[in-house]
């Protein structure tokens, strides 16, 4: 199910131009189509991501964005000026590449003053322009090195810095924080958050990480073979999933049949109890045996099995005392609210969770 | 579970000793890691002490010796006669002609070698890469006297390039056995050296380099001259240690090709050696384009060669 600009759009306040408008696109790769007709429209100031596994078409619109690739057919508009065939020097668009692909020949200074130099702004003002941009990121005593002697957070700083020094209207950025540990990448992912507010400028973020994604973004846009599944706001994509593909790949949901309906729930909206006679009556309950336990700290992860021998996923806080923790074996009863779930169409279809 | 006394105390020494026994050299050398390197080091080094440095030694005593002019027998008492010699007008001539064909040749080359290789690392295809390689070397397992020759052959009046002039109606170069000639010969015979560092350096730029130059606004000659030209710098300087070294030191392409006036370092040598029989001054002349080239190697290193040859 692919949605058409005006679905994408619908919802959101928008201007008269949009920040990128996507129109028919397609691109192939010998018999790859790597981009399969894609419509999408991003606002001035939007913070969007572009959501997939590898191979599902997002770096390609980025590097069609950029101007890094050619297109088949479709058109590309940058603040409403068709950019389709204009090559990257002459779009108003920075990227942060993946590798960050920061000059090893020159100092970090220079690096980030390189889009102004080659623009001609004089010396002085460059210096300072720059300068703001490492303080921005918080290199400023970093000028002076070589990419080499950088770390790789400081390098997809430097990277950063580099790309919004030139003040562009759009900034793309390619998996800038795959590279990163974790801890560092959380850091990171605030970072951007804050310079994308500071700065103003409307970011296009290309992850494969769907937390990633959920944290930083406005809007997302989930890929799958070259075509969009599902643009909306984090709670729309999470909350209420278009279809299976995009339920299973943001987060945990289990697909559940009632009254000839398939609802795709999440772990958490599963209660687990041993006691169904307590439960609100508008629950769904069904027996089952927990198969597996997996303690996570804040909560636990259970995998049960139904009679039909479908598995579910739940997930429990671990509040309380220790014992809290149901062992596997036991027999429990599961309920779940078809009223407050959300459907994504007739039932018998699928019926596997999917992770 | 316990153990008796006795096989506790036994067993940590034989085991101790079998290790000592059956690794008793390769033990020596692990525990020994500069035992082992300098073993490795010894070969080379006794190769480059006693055959090249050696024979360097004995070249520079040469030097300092002279020839008795009535009986033709070397004289070994120390004399800087034929360095006082060699910095008369006519050997300086010599020298700076040398010289400046070996930068004419390097910069022919360079200006040659790059877009070469920069057609063969970003534009060509892999099999037309290959076939261009296969072409730019081919030359250097033919011998160098044949590939000289056809080089005769062509340049000589009356020859291919005459020829051809006269077709197409221009006045005839008639450029055989002239510094010209041996300029494009040179040119022709050491370009493979300046084009392989070129193409691996060109080759080594990932295109996310040239991406990134573009998307930060800069057009094909501005990533040229900013990013592409200043990270080939280190392959430049490497191939041209070949370029100019082999032409300061050559002395088969001026006796072949050069003609009247065509007296550079290496023919000046030879001549002294077979001719002359002036060993002495030969081993003198010799020692100029060492120490020109040791001048040019700290130079190039600075400017990051030794990076590209290793």
């Amino acid at each position: 199910m692919t949605q058409t600009a005006d679905d994408v759009t619908a919802g959101v306040a928008s201007d008269a131009t949009a920040a990128v408008r996507i129109t028919g696109l397609h691109k192939s790769f010998g018999a790859v189509r790597a981009v399969d007709g894609v419509d999408l429209t991003i606002e001035k100031g939007e913070f969007f991501t572009m959501l997939g596994p590898s191979g599902s078409g997002k770096t390609t619109l980025l590097r069609i964005i950029g101007g890094f690739e050619s297109v088949d057919r479709g058109t590309v508009e940058i603040f409403g000026v068709d950019m389709t065939r204009t090559p990257p020097y002459d779009r108003d668009v920075n990227t942060v590449f993946q590798n960050y692909a920061l000059f090893p020949h020159m100092t970090v200074q220079d690096n980030v003053e390189y889009g102004l130099r080659v623009k001609r702004v004089p010396k002085k003002k460059r210096a300072d322009t720059a300068a703001d941009a490492l303080a921005m990121v918080g290199l400023t005593a970093m000028g002076g090195r070589k990419p080499d002697q950088l770390s790789g957070g400081q390098r997809q700083r430097v990277a950063l810095a580099r790309a919004i020094v030139n003040r562009p209207k759009v900034l793309l950025l390619d998996e800038p924080l795959g590279a990163l540990d974790l801890k560092l990448r959380q850091g990171m992912q605030l970072e951007l958050k804050r310079i994308q507010r500071e700065a103003g400028i409307t970011f296009i973020y290309v992850t494969h990480d769907q937390e990633e994604a959920l944290t930083m973004s406005d809007r997302i846009a989930v890929f799958h073979k070259g075509q969009i599944e599902q643009a909306g706001t984090p709670v729309e994509i999470y909350e209420q999933p278009s279809t299976e593909y995009v339920a299973g790949f943001i987060g945990v949901s289990n697909m559940l049949d009632h009254a000839g309906l398939t609802y795709a729930v999440r772990p958490e909206r599963i209660r687990m109890v041993t006691d169904p006679a307590s439960e609100p009556p508008d629950a769904v309950c069904v027996p089952a045996v927990v198969r597996e336990v997996i303690y996570l700290g804040v909560n636990t992860r259970y995998t049960v099995g139904l009679a039909s021998g479908q598995a579910v996923v739940v997930i429990r806080p671990n509040g309380g005392a220790a014992d809290n923790v149901i062992p596997a074996g036991t027999d429990v009863t599961i309920c779940w609210w078809p009223t407050t779930s959300h459907s994504i169409g007739p039932s018998g279809q699928m019926s596997t969770p999917k992770n | 579970m316990t153990a008796s006394p006795m096989s506790v105390d036994t067993l940590p020494q034989g085991v101790g000793r079998s290790v000592g026994a059956t690794g008793g050299f390769a033990g020596a050398l692990w525990r020994r890691p500069w035992l082992r390197g300098s073993l490795t080091l010894a070969p080379p080094l006794l190769w480059l002490g006693v055959i090249y440095l050696a024979s360097l030694a004995v070249m520079l005593l040469t030097s300092l010796w002279s020839v008795n002019p009535l009986t033709n027998q070397i004289d070994r008492s120390w004399t800087l006669a034929n360095f006082q010699q060699i910095f008369t007008g006519t050997y300086l001539v010599i020298i700076a002609r040398t010289l400046v064909m070996a930068i004419a040749v390097t910069a022919t080359t360079a200006i040659v070698a790059f877009p070469l290789a920069y057609y063969m690392a970003r534009v060509a295809s892999t099999r037309s890469r290959n076939v261009i390689f296969t072409l730019i070397v081919l030359p250097l397992w033919a011998s160098y006297i044949a590939r000289v020759y056809a080089w005769i052959v062509i340049l000589q009046k009356g020859g291919t390039l005459d020829w051809f002039f006269a077709k197409v109606g221009l006045p005839e170069p008639n450029i055989g056995y002239t510094n010209i000639a041996m300029w494009i010969v040179y040119s022709y015979i050491w370009l493979p050296y300046m084009v392989i560092p070129i193409f691996g350096a060109l080759e080594r730029i990932p295109p996310s380099y040239l991406e990134a130059s573009a998307d930060l606004g800069a057009h094909g000659a501005t990533t040229l001259r900013r990013l592409i030209l200043p990270m080939a710098l280190p392959a430049f300087a490497a191939g041209s240690i070949f370029t100019f070294s082999l032409t300061l030191g050559d002395f088969i392409t001026p006796i072949l090709v050069g003609g009247a006036g065509s007296s550079f370092i290496g023919n000046v040598i030879y001549s002294n050696i077979g001719v002359a029989g002036n060993l002495p001054f030969a081993a003198a002349l010799a020692v100029v384009p060492i120490v020109i080239m040791i001048v040019y190697l700290i130079g190039a290193n600075a400017a990051g060669a030794s990076r590209e040859v290793s």
